[in-house]
């Protein structure tokens, strides 16, 4: 089992979020999130005053898959998370060790 | 380079457009002299015309009671109406308008001054406020005749009721609230030079002798018949002087005393949420009909006048203020037109009424891009934290449109020819009595209970620190 976390623009999430349906994946936990990469900031200018943003608003998905599906899950989101343009975010691919359904106790594949 | 281009030949073309008016504005006041004293005549004790009023026969120079029906169903009906439009602007207009630009810990705390200060100043205005505004006492300060409000009456069985002298076809209760939501909202203006750090206690100690000793008096010298201003024939339609210049100077005053927010310059302190600034600004607009055309106290002529000068005013001043920055800055931006638009209503406040809609424009473009620099450039240089520019958009505004109301004062409409001199004894009186004033009661403040929040209460915000509450 892998845990997928994957940084996107927060206007591609509804995109992303219908291809992991497609695939099979059965939820997933989504948060707004601010951060900067090769993107940095932006300048804002309000009467005059100039600030720099240095944190760019993005949107944080984490899914847990199963091995097998890894790799169509992470083509997935390349493909329909993906502008070509710098600011795209990330993708981090982590070992989930346990899984547990908080309901029912099942564990591991059959609680993802 | 061509983003430059569109901004720059627009501005140009407002230019442009502003001098046609001012050519034609310089000719009309001799096209009709007749219809002039056919007004004056018609319309006695017009708020801010006294010259006028002269010619009429004797005028009632105090509050009277008359019988019900010299009173006009649709001047009251109007005034009704302006009154609630004003009222509007200071809750929620005014409020909003501040509320937005502030950070996020502290808009509770921002929209409960514009709320806290319309109780109080209700209050204030019952007990003496009024008197001393609107009544006749001597030049410098209004009688006690009404105080608690006393002696104003509707009386259902004998058919009577009381009017001002300076309303004769509305009841004197409309006329008094009317003047009421004016003393509310120029005191609310003054919170956003000093937003984000004063204690809310001392706000309204600063807000109680501010009301009764700076805006009471300075009313009275304007608009009261007797006032010494108003003798002296300054032309105010709906408070450039009074409302305007007089919170934007005591605006600088408090936030020369008060010093900078903690980490001005250094921290970013951009507004949180610039919808509600717009919601403010455009509910301030819509509210301003009620100020300027409200300002005839009667629905006639001069007021559907006042209206349209305050729409064309508006207009160009929004496009002034977001042309300029467009080409200054590079971008046109919302913050930028909607201070452009109350630059503009602030600065048609003193004309409206007197003139007419081309030289509207020419206040309007004026106001924008003044005011521009103003809020950008001047508090830059001269290094204040007037954290919301009540000083750069409602003072200079307000001394724009006051002087340019003696330019462009017309005959034709007014009754009245305007001054440059004669208008800066308004100005100036204002900006002297205002700031000095102001200045002493808050150093007065200072001394005693402290104007200030301590620096953890300012870091913390506050709408926790001083109310309790916050917003997620």
């Amino acid at each position: 089992m892998k845990l997928v976390t994957a940084i996107i623009k927060p206007f591609k999430l509804d995109d992303v979020r219908r291809a992991l349906s497609e695939l099979g994946v059965t939820g997933m936990t989504v948060t707004e999130v601010r951060g900067f990469g090769r993107q940095r900031g932006h300048t804002e200018v309000y009467r005059g005053a100039e600030y720099t943003v240095e944190f760019v608003p993005k949107t944080r998905i984490e899914v847990a898959v199963p091995d097998p599906l890894l790799d169509q899950v992470i083509d997935a989101v390349m493909q329909t998370g993906r502008t070509g343009k710098v600011g795209d975010g990330k993708i981090f691919v982590t070992e989930l060790v346990t899984v547990v359904r908080i309901r029912t106790g099942e564990k591991d594949a059959s609680a993802i | 380079m061509t983003n430059k281009l569109i901004p720059l030949i627009a501005l140009c073309a407002l230019g442009i457009g502003a001098q046609a008016a001012w050519a034609q504005a310089a000719d009309t006041p001799a096209a009709a002299p007749a219809s002039a004293t056919a007004d004056a005549a018609a319309a006695p004790a017009a708020p801010a015309a006294p010259v006028a009023a002269a010619e009429a026969p004797p005028a009632p120079t105090e509050p009277q009671l008359v019988t019900t029906d010299k009173i006009s169903a649709g001047d009251t009906a109007w005034m009704l109406t302006s009154t609630a439009l004003v009222l509007m602007m200071t809750i929620p207009g005014l409020a909003l308008f501040y509320g937005g630009m502030v950070r996020k810990k502290n808009i509770l705390a921002t929209l409960m001054q514009s709320f806290a200060i319309t109780c109080l100043v209700t209050l204030l205005w019952w007990i003496v406020g009024y008197s001393w505004a609107f009544t006749p006492g001597s030049r410098w300060l209004g009688g006690a005749s009404r105080l608690l409000m006393h002696g104003m009456t509707f009386m259902k069985e004998d058919g009577k009721l009381t009017v001002s002298h300076l309303a004769l076809t509305i009841p004197e209760t409309v006329y008094a609230m009317f003047q009421l939501t004016f003393a509310i909202i120029t005191p609310a203006l003054i919170a956003g030079a000093f937003a984000d750090r004063m204690k809310f206690s001392a706000m309204l100690l600063f807000m109680t002798l501010w009301s009764l000793l700076v805006y009471a008096p300075i009313a009275h010298w304007v608009w009261e018949p007797s006032g010494w201003l108003a003798v002296k024939g300054v032309l105010d339609y709906a408070g450039g002087t009074v409302v305007h210049i007089n919170a934007g100077i005591a605006g600088l005053a408090s936030c020369l005393v008060l010093g900078k927010r903690l980490g001005y310059g250094k921290v970013p302190m951009p507004p949180h949420n610039l919808t509600y600034t717009m919601i403010g600004a455009s509910l301030l607009w819509v509210g301003w009909f009620g100020f300027n055309a409200g300002s005839a106290v009667a629905a006639d002529g001069r007021a559907g006048m006042a209206m349209a000068a305050t729409q064309i005013a508006t207009a160009a001043a929004a496009m002034a203020w977001m042309f300029t920055e467009w080409l200054a800055k590079g971008k046109p931006s919302v913050l930028g037109i909607a201070s452009g638009a109350v630059a503009g209503l602030v600065a048609i406040t003193p004309a409206s009424g007197f003139v007419g809609p081309s030289a509207s424009v020419v206040i309007g473009i004026a106001a924008g891009v003044v005011c521009f620099f103003a809020a950008t450039s001047l508090k830059k240089v001269l290094g204040y934290d007037d954290s919301l520019d009540a000083f750069g958009v409602h003072c200079i505004g307000g001394i724009v449109g006051a002087l340019l109301t003696g330019v462009f004062a017309s005959k034709e409409i007014a009754g009245v020819d305007g001054s440059v001199v004669t208008q800066l004894w308004g100005v100036g009186t204002t900006l002297i009595y205002g700031f000095a004033m102001s200045f002493v009661i808050l150093k007065l403040i200072d001394m005693t209970i402290g104007l200030r929040v301590s620096e953890d209460q300012e870091r913390e915000g506050l709408d926790i620190a001083l109310h309790g509450e916050s917003i997620e």
